[in-house]
């Protein structure tokens, strides 16, 4: 069955007509060729697929594109405004917040969604908040870093 | 140094290769055995299948033989008569969509005649579970050294232990995928890997090519950890075979349920220690057995053998040592290559055994280890003369003081004797880690590189070294910049291609930045020669002589090389095990505190100090960043992963239940570096990626025996075998 969605991403409004059952990370990766959100575990767990609906963080592997429907939608290509990058950006490249780079999109989204809820978490609160999102290169401790300086800069 | 290939990760814009935009591809997947062992009967495929424009492939659509080259000539592309294992691959299908590649592979059932499977590798295999010879041994190892036995029978002491390690799954983000198609007569193959040459060699053979008619990229890579040192050439011989079947590009990406169950895992392993010692506790004789399970086929099992036997010793001075090893052949996913390769088995079973000896002659734990430490001059369990210069005293101290470990250990007397439910403790372990290949293993590689300097006066690195996350692309920049006195900005790193980068070895070992790293310094000096330059030149007069050059030369290619030289006094002997193991080590102290909730029956790490002597450090946020990140999976393996097995599978494949750390399980990592230059590393430096996973475990465990005083010596410390302990 095929249901006609409407979803703004990153700004723009698209239009698709899409079956039941497909899910939102794929409609972005496939119909709409945004693959900065990358898949790692189709089960709700690793977080890789983390994006913004409606400016709150949804695992994008567990939810349908249907659902999306009628929502503003941002992905990693949706942080960097012009030639500015999104403060926690800026915080991961100044901290060192990455190896592999494959929890990374997933992981600024996240903690995105957490400095708009909180904007001076402590530490404790940053690992709480990190608990659905999967690392496994670099032991947490730079991406930690780079959210609590993100914070300290003011992030929005 | 910031890192150099970080912005593109930040905005979403790296090509992992499920990301690879390819026109007209259709998308693979494995059809895999349901049983642990037995004959293939039948392979149905369902008449509505059949003709549906389905390709499907099995073993009869190999060009050349069955077999994935690595050490063995014994693990097949595609299970042909027989399975050894679940999740064996059988048949390989391509439809035109990913989700119609899986419907299609779960509708085909391959039927298999079961026969008796060898699911336990510390069993002895009765005759009917025989698979491999007349005993199920993979590969047989003896190091041995001095007297044992009269050692042994004239010790005071005899302190005896048993130790057990369970599987470990990699969980690289990434899972592994590989595409391929045809550029006229060329096969190319484009994933995600560590080392291309491993899979170009194996793809030339199974499909009985010449090598000019194969070609290799390294796509983004996610993570590796040695999970994608071995698979990935399965992976890449099945999309090619799909893409020559179906003369159309093939995208073959697992998922994560199938990454875990059919992919290599971290061997399991059994390690028994008889140490003969005198009353104050020094270690005058080791008989150790170490027996790892190696799974379904041999893959690496022998050279992971080798490096756990090696370390099985620890840092440890003593003149009569045995040790024996084995691999098993089991009925299991073939365990393979992981970060650490048998020396975190090994050390977890000295370390935790030096706290059992401590306990048992009533000699505390540092006491006992500063008595034994290796001190320059004396020789490890392969008769190696260390001499180094690396003051390994100075290691323990350093740990002890960042950990403030005498003042804890107190401190946690008195707070464990007031709390309810909670009990702290912390313990230590010291240990080493060989960096490079085992042996004659380097030298056997003859590792070629190459620079070249272009028209423009830039310098482009010619190397098969692969980023996957640990920073390769930054340091051989780094290395490079500093060498010919250039800006970053003026280096090049090429993407490791087979037709344009020659062959400097895997990038496995510990052996990037030191081993890799010598090689382009070399390079680079053979470069600024070719030019008529001496070491002198600064980066402007180079890059206006490699301008001039490409003047008079035009079209021509201008490369400075590199081949693999080893140290000199360098001497090892495969055939007795003796000599000099490694050419150099790493050397550290790991610190750990932990917390044990007595009515959840958890063990949580409160406070994590790494110390370590690395050679020089060459860039200090790279450096830090490999120990934090392989410390936390020290600390999964030690305390959360655990591999369930049934009927030979791993019935946990999936991140539901199989857990790793989140930022929430670990604390800060606080990590300090001793520094003593290796003269033959680049820039000074010695490895360090495996070196961290040594540690964490027996650390972690040596901790929760001195805070519950339970005698933990079977890894993972779940929640239900820490009950049974404390229960018991």
């Amino acid at each position: 069955m095929r249901h006609q969605i409407r979803v703004e991403v990153n700004g723009k409004s698209h239009e698709r007509e899409v079956e039941a059952r497909q899910l939102l990370v794929h409609f972005l990766r496939d119909e709409l060729r945004l693959t900065g959100t990358n898949v790692g575990c189709e089960t709700s767990l690793c977080g890789a697929c983390t994006v913004w609906m409606d400016g709150k963080a949804v695992k994008s592997c567990t939810q349908l594109a249907v659902q999306a429907d009628g929502c503003s939608v941002t992905t990693i290509e949706g942080m960097k405004q012009g030639d500015t990058f999104h403060p926690v950006q800026e915080a991961f490249w100044e901290c060192h917040g990455l190896q592999c780079g494959y929890c990374t999109p997933g992981m600024i989204m996240a903690a995105g969604a957490l400095l708009k809820e909180n904007p001076s978490p402590s530490e404790a609160e940053i690992r709480q908040s990190l608990k659905g999102n999967l690392c496994r290169c670099t032991g947490y401790q730079n991406i930690v870093k780079a959210i609590a300086h993100a914070a300290q800069g003011g992030a929005q | 140094m910031k890192r150099f290939e970080g912005l593109e990760k930040l905005t979403g814009r790296t090509l992992f290769i499920d990301d690879l935009p390819l026109e007209n591809c259709l998308w693979g997947a494995t059809v895999r055995s349901p049983a642990a062992r037995g004959t293939i009967r039948q392979v149905r495929v369902p008449n509505h299948l059949e003709g549906s424009g389905l390709v499907l492939v099995d073993h009869r659509d190999l060009p050349g033989p069955n077999v994935v080259s690595l050490i063995t000539d014994d693990w097949p592309i595609l299970a042909a008569e027989t399975v050894r294992h679940r999740y064996e691959p059988v048949m390989l299908v391509a439809a035109e969509s990913r989700a119609a590649a899986r419907r299609a592979a779960a509708q085909i059932e391959v039927v298999v005649d079961p026969l008796p499977a060898a699911l336990d590798f510390r069993q002895t295999p009765t005759a009917e579970q025989i698979q491999v010879g007349d005993d199920n041994v993979l590969k047989q190892l003896k190091i041995e050294r001095g007297e044992v036995d009269e050692a042994l029978a004239a010790a005071p002491i005899v302190v005896e232990g048993e130790y057990e390690t369970g599987a470990q799954e990699h969980v690289y983000l990434e899972p592994q995928g590989m595409a391929a198609w045809l550029d006229g007569e060329v096969v190319v193959v484009h994933g995600s890997l560590q080392c291309p040459y491993y899979v170009e060699s194996a793809l030339t053979r199974a499909l009985d090519l010449p090598a000019e008619r194969v070609r290799v990229i390294q796509a983004a890579t996610g993570g590796g950890f040695g999970g994608k040192e071995d698979f990935p050439s399965i992976v890449a011989i099945h999309a090619a075979l799909l893409a020559i079947k179906a003369q159309r590009p093939i995208k073959l990406i697992y998922d994560r349920g199938e990454d875990m169950a059919a992919t290599t895992k971290r061997h399991p392993a059994w390690i028994r220690h008889r140490t003969g010692l005198s009353e104050e506790g020094q270690i005058l004789a080791h008989d150790i057995e170490v027996v790892l399970d190696g799974g379904a086929y041999v893959t690496l099992s022998p050279v992971v053998l080798s490096r756990g036997m090696i370390h099985a010793a620890g840092p440890y001075a003593c003149d009569h040592v045995r040790i024996r090893g084995r691999a098993m052949m089991t009925n299991s996913v073939p365990f393979g290559a992981f970060r650490g390769f048998g020396a975190p088995q090994t050390l977890f079973a000295i370390e935790r055994h030096m706290d059992v000896i401590a306990k048992q002659i009533g000699v505390d734990p540092v006491k006992l280890r500063r008595l034994n430490l290796l001190t320059d001059g004396q020789a490890t369990a392969t008769g190696q003369v260390i001499d180094d210069g690396t003051d390994r005293q100075q290691v323990l101290s350093r740990a002890l003081d960042l950990s403030r470990f005498t003042y804890k250990r107190s401190q946690h007397t008195a707070f464990n004797a007031e709390h309810a439910y909670l009990r702290r403790g912390i313990g230590l372990a010291c240990f080493f880690h060989g960096a490079g290949f085992t042996g004659s293993g380097e030298r056997a590689m003859k590792s070629l590189l190459h620079v070249a300097g272009l028209a423009d006066g830039r310098v482009e690195v010619l190397s098969a070294s692969t980023e996957i996350g640990q920073g390769t692309t930054t340091i051989f920049t780094q290395i490079a910049a500093d060498q010919l006195r250039l800006d970053p900005e003026q280096i090049l790193i090429a993407q490791p291609d087979t037709w344009r980068v020659p062959d400097n070895g895997p990038t496995v070992a510990s052996r990037t930045t030191m081993v890799v790293g010598r090689l382009i310094e070399r390079a680079c000096d053979n470069l600024r020669e070719r030019v008529g330059l001496d070491a002198a030149a600064t980066g402007t007069e180079l890059q206006a002589a490699l301008v001039a050059w490409h003047e008079e030369h035009p079209d021509e290619e201008l490369l400075g090389s590199a081949r693999y030289q080893q140290p000199p006094g360098i001497e090892w002997d495969d055939e007795t095990y003796r000599g000099d193991a490694y050419s150099a080590y790493g050397w550290a102290t790991y610190v750990a505190e932990v917390e044990v909730d007595l009515r959840t029956y958890t063990a949580r790490v409160i406070d994590f100090v790494a110390v370590q002597e690395i050679g020089k450090v060459l860039n200090e946020t790279l450096a830090r960043g490999q120990i934090q990140g392989g410390v936390v999976q020290g600390i999964g393996w030690a305390l959360l992963e655990e591999c369930r097995w049934q009927e030979g599978g791993m019935a946990n494949h999936q991140l539901t239940n199989y857990i790793i750390p989140t930022s929430d399980d670990v604390p800060s990592i606080r990590v300090a570096f001793l520094e003593n230059p290796y003269p033959h590393g680049g820039q000074g430096a010695k490895g360090i990626g495996e070196l961290p996973l040594d540690g964490p475990a027996p650390a972690i465990f040596n901790a929760v025996a001195a805070a519950t005083g339970v005698d933990p010596r079977v890894l993972p410390l779940v929640p239900e075998r820490l009950m049974e302990l404390i229960e018991q």
